[in-house]
């Protein structure tokens, strides 16, 4: 797609290290090095949108946490700790699974890359239905805000706690929602990246997209380590 | 006057053979390209289609304002008109202008790169962005929206039976154009510099691109999530923003707000660029302060975040933080007034011609100070409760906006025009142009300021007979703009065949993109230079054109 490819290429561009060209070296770059480092400055200001966009929730979650604080304190002892639990753990196994991925990438084996891509995909596979089973309970209890809601559960808090729950809900779907989506982003483009490490692609020296998807991939479990404690954990204490 | 420049330079009978618009032929080659500058070439066009269609939107809310009976259109109508006008020219027209057309074709070649970093990317920037045109005119065909572009909750969640969430849809989608351009400007400009291209020898024009890429990067997701909620609000019923279930309207506005004036000076920094280049080149001289000018881009854009609750004054925050914000905002005049000072030095016993591009330049230091003047006005608490909400509003910021940055436009289309097509303009008709283009943007707007200050609100379709003279004024006003704009369309497409050879150089200026061939080739550089000069070094180029140095081509 870069025009012209050929027609720019002069040897004496390079002349001090030539070297054979790995077929993904981008001619509009000098050096492979300087294709590699902006492709991961490039993640990382990606994440830096990322953390901005889910800001916003965050915002959100803290202002009406101090506004409705018994209906956040009821409404997350709905949650279930368990579920949550077994999924931190799913996810933070499936961390440790890309970050071999990259290992196996940068050290050129190619079996091994497949396979912990696999893996990771496997854990990532494992949340999405541990989510679901959570999200059906929330159905099942009538607490999907504008879907099916009730305030049954906490008519202790008076209506018009009650009422506030569904924020509480509302920030839950919407958070746990957007973290899910980035997940199943992350599952499809995992296949294609499987499909890819299967021909070699990524075992030859050419790592970045594998390091810079393992970037991704820590983002939204780190996503995850935040919203655990904050919608599961932290009033495990309170009343 | 000076006769330092020598327009134009025709030594060269004829287009150079080989040259990135004939490099590759057939429309696929340009809807698949990843050349930079056949992307900006892109974006021009499309750019240019969206500005005439939310200016036909702006002519009948003009139209409609002419006599004091709402009779030409019906009020949710007439809504609908300045809604699409909103959204269509800001979203569509002044975020992308400047830097995903001028700026996605001379960043990298400025810095001397063959190309952006993502040039993938890139072209996916474009695509998103027609993907956004396309879902706004999907909405209007399909009945229009009339919540005014900032999509006020619960307005927008519970009382409008529009189509608010293909806008919003819209918005999110150009968003993330905008949001990728801005991320591949910052890692080229950080990572792809030529050797020897320092950031303190870069043109003005990258430094105030990057400082709007950062607002790009860190303040578009935040509309996106305040889009998505309202999406979500609308469609399933979450409640985040609903105060019938505990939800916070005002947290809508911050949300909206904290993207939207950053916005602000995300359309108007790069056109700020613009300006430095233009008064550089046409007074000969080194940008007075050309380190304070670079500096005062990053610090609007800092400034930029912490002033987003101006727009809330009336709405029951709080004292306190209102006095904090009013304090906030008017910091931000600070660097925008070392720009103006600066750029005023700068002409200072400089050898100035009044070629196009510096008249619109011109125009723009004008009109922006104005606008920026009339900005304190609204920054202060008590002329802000006053004034909020009616015509002096819509007058402050199409001052801003329209008088700033779409003046900076054309100038700047008219100054790159040479290099990007190879050819050169007729220039009397030009300057025409640009001067009725400034009457009558002070015929249409200076009324509203008046009208504003009279009281009139914004955005109602009929008003007291008391106001009609200005409004008559305005929509008068508003018919020359409109000639104004459809000028340059005429000329500049009659020069694509019939305009005189360019050359390479015809403004004598010094930027790298200035020593290549005009229609530069595609790769940029045939080989890499090595910059060891300033970009804006007079007396290199002087000393430069003596030698007589074969430039690339």
């Amino acid at each position: 797609m870069d025009n012209a490819i050929a027609a720019t290429h002069h040897g004496d561009l390079h002349d001090e290290h030539e070297h054979v060209h790995l077929p993904q070296h981008r001619h509009h770059f000098e050096t492979e090095e300087q294709q590699r480092e902006a492709a991961s400055f490039g993640m990382w200001l990606f994440l830096l949108t990322e953390i901005m966009f889910f800001g916003g929730l965050f915002m959100a979650y803290l202002l009406y946490r101090n506004w409705y604080n018994p209906a956040f304190v009821a409404a997350s002892h709905t949650l279930s700790i368990k579920l949550g639990a077994i999924n931190t753990g799913i996810l933070i196994t499936s961390g440790f699974f890309m970050a071999m991925a990259v290992w196996a990438a940068e050290t050129r084996q190619r079996e091994k890359l497949v396979a912990f891509l696999g893996l990771t995909n496997v854990a990532g596979i494992a949340f999405l239905v541990v989510k679901y089973f959570e999200y059906a309970e929330k159905w099942h209890d009538s607490h999907v805000p504008g879907l099916r809601f009730s305030i049954a559960d906490f008519a202790h808090l008076g209506v018009d706690m009650a009422q506030k729950t569904q924020i509480y809900y509302s920030l839950y779907f919407a958070m746990t929602g957007m973290h899910a989506l980035h997940m199943i982003i992350g599952i499809v483009l995992i296949f294609w990246y499987m499909v890819r490490a299967n021909r070699g692609e990524f075992t030859e020296g050419y790592v970045a997209p594998i390091e810079n998807f393992g970037l991704y991939w820590h983002f939204v479990d780190i996503v995850w380590i935040f919203l655990f404690p904050l919608l599961y954990l932290i009033d495990l204490g309170a009343k | 006057m000076s006769t330092i420049v020598s327009l134009p330079d025709q030594s060269t009978a004829a287009l150079p053979k080989r040259n990135y618009i004939n490099n590759e032929h057939g429309l696929l080659s340009w809807l698949l390209t990843g050349d930079h500058k056949r992307i900006g070439m892109l974006y021009l066009l499309s750019i240019t289609a969206f500005f005439f269609l939310g200016g036909a939107f702006a002519g009948l809310v003009r139209l409609e304002l002419l006599t004091p009976a709402g009779d030409l259109l019906a009020a949710d109508t007439y809504n609908k008109m300045f809604t699409m006008h909103g959204i269509v020219m800001i979203f569509l027209f002044l975020v992308p202008s400047v830097p995903a057309t001028l700026g996605n074709f001379f960043i990298p070649i400025m810095i001397g790169a063959k190309d952006l970093a993502f040039p993938r990317i890139n072209l996916l920037s474009w695509y998103l962005y027609m993907a956004g045109g396309v879902f706004t005119l999907s909405a209007l065909v399909l009945g229009g929206v009339d919540t005014g572009w900032t999509f006020t909750t619960p307005l927008s969640t519970h009382y409008l039976n529009t189509h608010v969430v293909t806008t919003g849809l819209a918005i999110f989608i150009a968003g993330f154009s905008s949001i990728f351009t801005g991320l591949n400007f910052i890692v080229t400009i950080h990572r792809m510099r030529a050797p020897g291209m320092t950031w303190f020898r870069m043109p003005l024009f990258v430094w105030s691109n990057y400082a709007a890429s950062i607002l790009m990067v860190l303040g578009t997701p935040v509309l996106a999530i305040a889009v998505v909620l309202v999406a979500l609000e609308r469609t399933v019923g979450i409640g985040v923003f609903d105060p019938a279930r505990g939800g916070d309207p005002l947290l809508f506005q911050h949300l909206f707000w904290f993207y939207s004036h950053p916005a602000v000076y995300i359309m108007i920094l790069p056109g700020m660029g613009v300006i430095s280049e233009v008064i550089a080149t046409f007074s000969r001289k080194r940008p007075f302060g050309y380190t304070a000018v670079a500096f005062s881009s990053v610090a609007i854009a800092v400034f930029g975040f912490f002033v987003w609750e101006h727009h809330m004054f009336i709405m029951g925050v709080s004292n306190y933080s209102a006095l904090v914000f009013s304090l906030l905002t008017m910091l931000v005049a600070v660097p925008s007034a070392i720009k103006i000072f600066n750029w005023s030095a700068t002409l200072y016993k400089g050898s100035i011609t009044f070629e196009t591009p510096m008249l619109y330049a011109f125009g723009f230091i004008g009109l922006f100070t104005i606008g920026g003047l009339t900005g304190v006005f609204l920054g202060s608490l008590g002329m802000d409760i006053h004034l909020t909400e009616t015509y002096f509003i819509v007058a402050h910021f199409h001052f801003v906006m329209v008088g700033g940055m779409l003046m900076a436009f054309l100038a700047g289309v008219h100054f790159w025009w040479p290099k990007m097509t190879g050819r050169m303009y007729p220039e009397s008709i030009s300057k025409l142009a640009a001067v009725t283009t400034f009457i009558g943007f002070i015929l249409t707007f200076f009324p509203q300021f008046i009208l504003g200050y009279l009281g009139m609100p914004r955005r109602y379709h009929a008003y007291p007979a008391d106001y009609q003279v200005l409004n008559v004024l305005s929509t008068a006003g508003a018919t020359v703009l409109g000639v104004g704009y459809l000028l340059p369309i005429i000329y500049l497409a009659w020069s694509l065949k019939y305009g005189e050879i360019a050359g390479s150089n015809p403004w004598q200026a010094t930027g790298l993109e200035w020593q290549l061939q005009s229609p530069p080739l595609t790769e940029n550089f045939t080989e890499i230079p090595y910059v060891d000069h300033e970009a804006y070094d007079f007396e290199w180029l002087a000393h430069k054109q003596k030698q007589e140095v074969t430039t690339v081509g």
